[in-house]
């Protein structure tokens, strides 16, 4: 069947149809779980392409956009909480946030504001180095954020949970959000900085020549791509309702990473796809798990199974696939 | 005065620690162009092998309570096979991979090990007592120093003269040194590629083993992430000393060692949390300063 689509605006219409359509379902049979995981999934979908519109346009690794999305989280806890709660908890926040609340669009849209800020000034320092050297120092920077935040006792409440936060956000929600990602992603790596960053990670000296300013569009790219990622740890907080520091470092940064390259690297429909094949292994993997009885006598893997499931999925996609299972092609 | 002396003795032990991870990284990279992620958690296996496997949270010691003299070589060969494993199982096939890949593959690795080692020994800390002996201290006048400090440091200097002899003057070190001037070159001249790679895994794997060591009876608490942030100082050092120099790795870890130091004993009271965020914040401005590191390894310039 051929679809009429203008060709330009094939890629994101089908994804965003695509997840519609399972969100409908998922919410048409209405289990809670069902709900819950969907709505994580979706949530990590945005980081994942936020994630995916630097690394894949880029070429440069980087395992520092966990750090982004806990700065995101956090600044919609400090912006959404009850007033008595900060003026208790967290006492060294600036009076306009600890004496107001601000609505939940409002919250979103200045943690996605703040992450970007800190990512133009990270990346107006790293985005000079080589691919390599910037990668490293990207895994540096969420090793800042990891022990920033959970030492800022006043501010950030420490090791210790924040609570409370709102749970507004459900399957319909994350899946606007995550359209919304869809789109903002596509008009990137389609407009001129996209081209310019794409042509610099295939052939660096030849995009050089051709007066392409690759630390420039790196660096835009880097930008944009954290403010999606801080919408999405937003959006995560009023989903769990709970932050912890921990929730945002290298077992998170290991799994959107896995997500991307499952799906492939080089497109948005493998950032698409990876979030849900992966989303998939984890979860078949929990069930077993959690086990299951096969003949009178209950079966189970030991727990651990999940994550070094993932692991061996990732290095046998890396070995077998390497271009992911959407070969880095778009839909 | 004594207090700088003391801070320096400091920065000296904790920067031959960085050393010898910065050196295994760098090794590695110089030849095979791989930034191993999972270099900490061969630091963490060889610690973790001295105990009885158990998930109990008092450890008992088993290869650990051996004579040193047997202790130090068994460390050495499981993280040695360890290493050897890895480079078999993953990064073998992926030899012709893109950079970003082969670091991505160890990621997997390291998350792989970290949650194998979980499963074996659970994942609370526990608390071993490896050589007691070392603990003591030494005056040297008003100066105190910890025997443990000096072990660190002699140990550090013998296994960097022992690699530097070893690549200068036999004849395998030389076809690793060929080997990482100019792979493909080194190849026609017949350097047997995956033997040089398997010997780079080898010595990475060896000088993992003794920060295991050296680490562990420092600390006395061993736990799953136990090499995670000692792997990330060392690649951060690799990355100011130069990618690609082992010099330059030593440099960036003796340097990295001082920063960290110097911040603990400097820094005001309030603010000593937050010293590994200035550490890294510090090590962002060197390399503003000098994007190529400060030992510049000459194989590794773009040519076009």
């Amino acid at each position: 069947m051929k679809i009429p689509l203008p060709a330009r605006f094939r890629t994101p219409v089908l994804l965003m149809a695509g997840l519609t359509l399972l969100v409908a379902l998922a919410t048409a049979i209405g289990s809670e779980q069902l709900n819950f995981t969907l709505t994580e999934m979706l949530i990590r979908m945005i980081v994942v392409i936020g994630l995916y519109m630097f690394v894949g346009n880029s070429g440069i690794m980087s395992f520092g956009h966990i750090g982004f999305m806990g700065i995101g989280a956090y600044v919609t806890a400090w912006a959404t909480l009850a007033p008595e709660w900060k003026q208790v908890m967290l006492q060294g926040l600036p009076a306009f946030l600890q004496e107001h609340t601000y609505p939940f669009p409002v919250a979103v849209l200045a943690s996605g504001l703040v992450a970007a800020g800190v990512a133009l000034i990270l990346g107006a320092a790293i985005m000079r180095l080589n691919g390599l050297a910037a990668s490293i120092a990207t895994f540096a920077f969420l090793a800042i954020v990891y022990s920033v935040y959970s030492n800022w006792e006043s501010v950030t409440g420490g090791t210790s949970s924040v609570i409370g936060i709102p749970t507004v956000v459900g399957p319909w929600t994350a899946v606007a959000f995550a359209c919304l990602a869809v789109v903002a992603a596509y008009a990137f790596q389609v407009s001129r900085y996209g081209l310019m960053l794409r042509a610099s990670r295939d052939d660096e000296v030849a995009a050089q020549s051709s007066s392409v300013d690759i630390v420039r569009v790196r660096l835009v790219a880097f930008v944009c791509s954290a403010f999606l990622v801080g919408m999405g740890g937003a959006l995560y907080a009023h989903f769990l309702g709970v932050l912890t520091t921990d929730a945002f470092y290298l077992a998170l940064s290991f799994v959107t990473l896995s997500m991307l390259v499952v799906g492939g690297i080089g497109s948005l429909t493998g950032a698409v796809a990876g979030t849900l094949a992966v989303t998939l292994i984890v979860e078949i993997l929990r069930a077993c798990e959690r086990g299951f009885a096969l003949g009178g006598a209950q079966i189970s893997l030991p727990r651990g199974s999940q994550e070094i499931g993932l692991g061996l999925a990732l290095a046998l996609v890396l070995i077998f696939r390497p271009a992911g299972i959407s070969r880095s092609r778009e839909l | 005065m004594i207090n700088l002396a003391q801070n320096l003795i400091d920065a000296l032990s904790l920067g031959s620690l960085y050393a010898l991870v910065a050196l295994g990284i760098g090794l590695l990279f110089s030849i095979l162009r791989l930034i191993n992620l999972a270099h900490g958690d061969f630091i963490t296996v060889g610690a973790f092998a001295l105990i009885v496997p158990s998930m109990e949270v008092t450890a008992q010691l088993a290869i650990g309570a051996l004579n040193p003299v047997l202790l130090i070589p068994s460390i050495a060969l499981i993280v040695v096979i360890v290493a050897l494993m890895t480079d078999w199982a993953v990064f073998r096939p992926l030899r012709r991979a893109p950079q970003p890949s082969m670091m991505i593959a160890s990621f997997a690795v390291s998350y792989i090990i970290q949650n194998g080692l979980i499963m074996i020994y659970g994942a609370r800390p526990k608390n071993v007592n490896l050589w007691p002996a070392l603990t003591g201290q030494l005056s040297i006048g008003p100066l105190r120093i910890a025997t443990l400090q000096i072990v660190t440091i002699v140990v550090t200097l013998v296994l960097m003269a022992g690699l530097a002899l070893f690549l200068k003057r036999t004849s395998y070190g030389i076809q690793m040194r060929a080997a990482a001037e100019d792979f493909r070159m080194a190849r026609y001249l017949g350097v047997r590629g995956n033997l040089v790679i398997g010997m780079a895994f080898g010595i990475s794997g060896a000088l993992a083993s003794a920060v295991s060591l050296l680490f562990l009876s420092q600390t006395g608490s061993l736990e799953t992430g136990l090499g995670v942030p000692l792997a990330l100082f060392g690649l951060v050092a690799v990355v100011i000393g130069g990618m690609g120099s082992l010099v330059g790795a030593v440099v960036g870890g003796f340097l990295v060692g001082f920063i960290v130091t110097l911040l603990q004993a400097y820094l005001p009271p309030d603010l000593r949390s937050f010293r590994d965020a200035f550490a890294f914040t510090f090590v962002i401005a060197i390399l503003l300063w000098r994007p190529a590191g400060l030992i510049r390894a000459k194989a590794f310039d773009q040519r076009v």
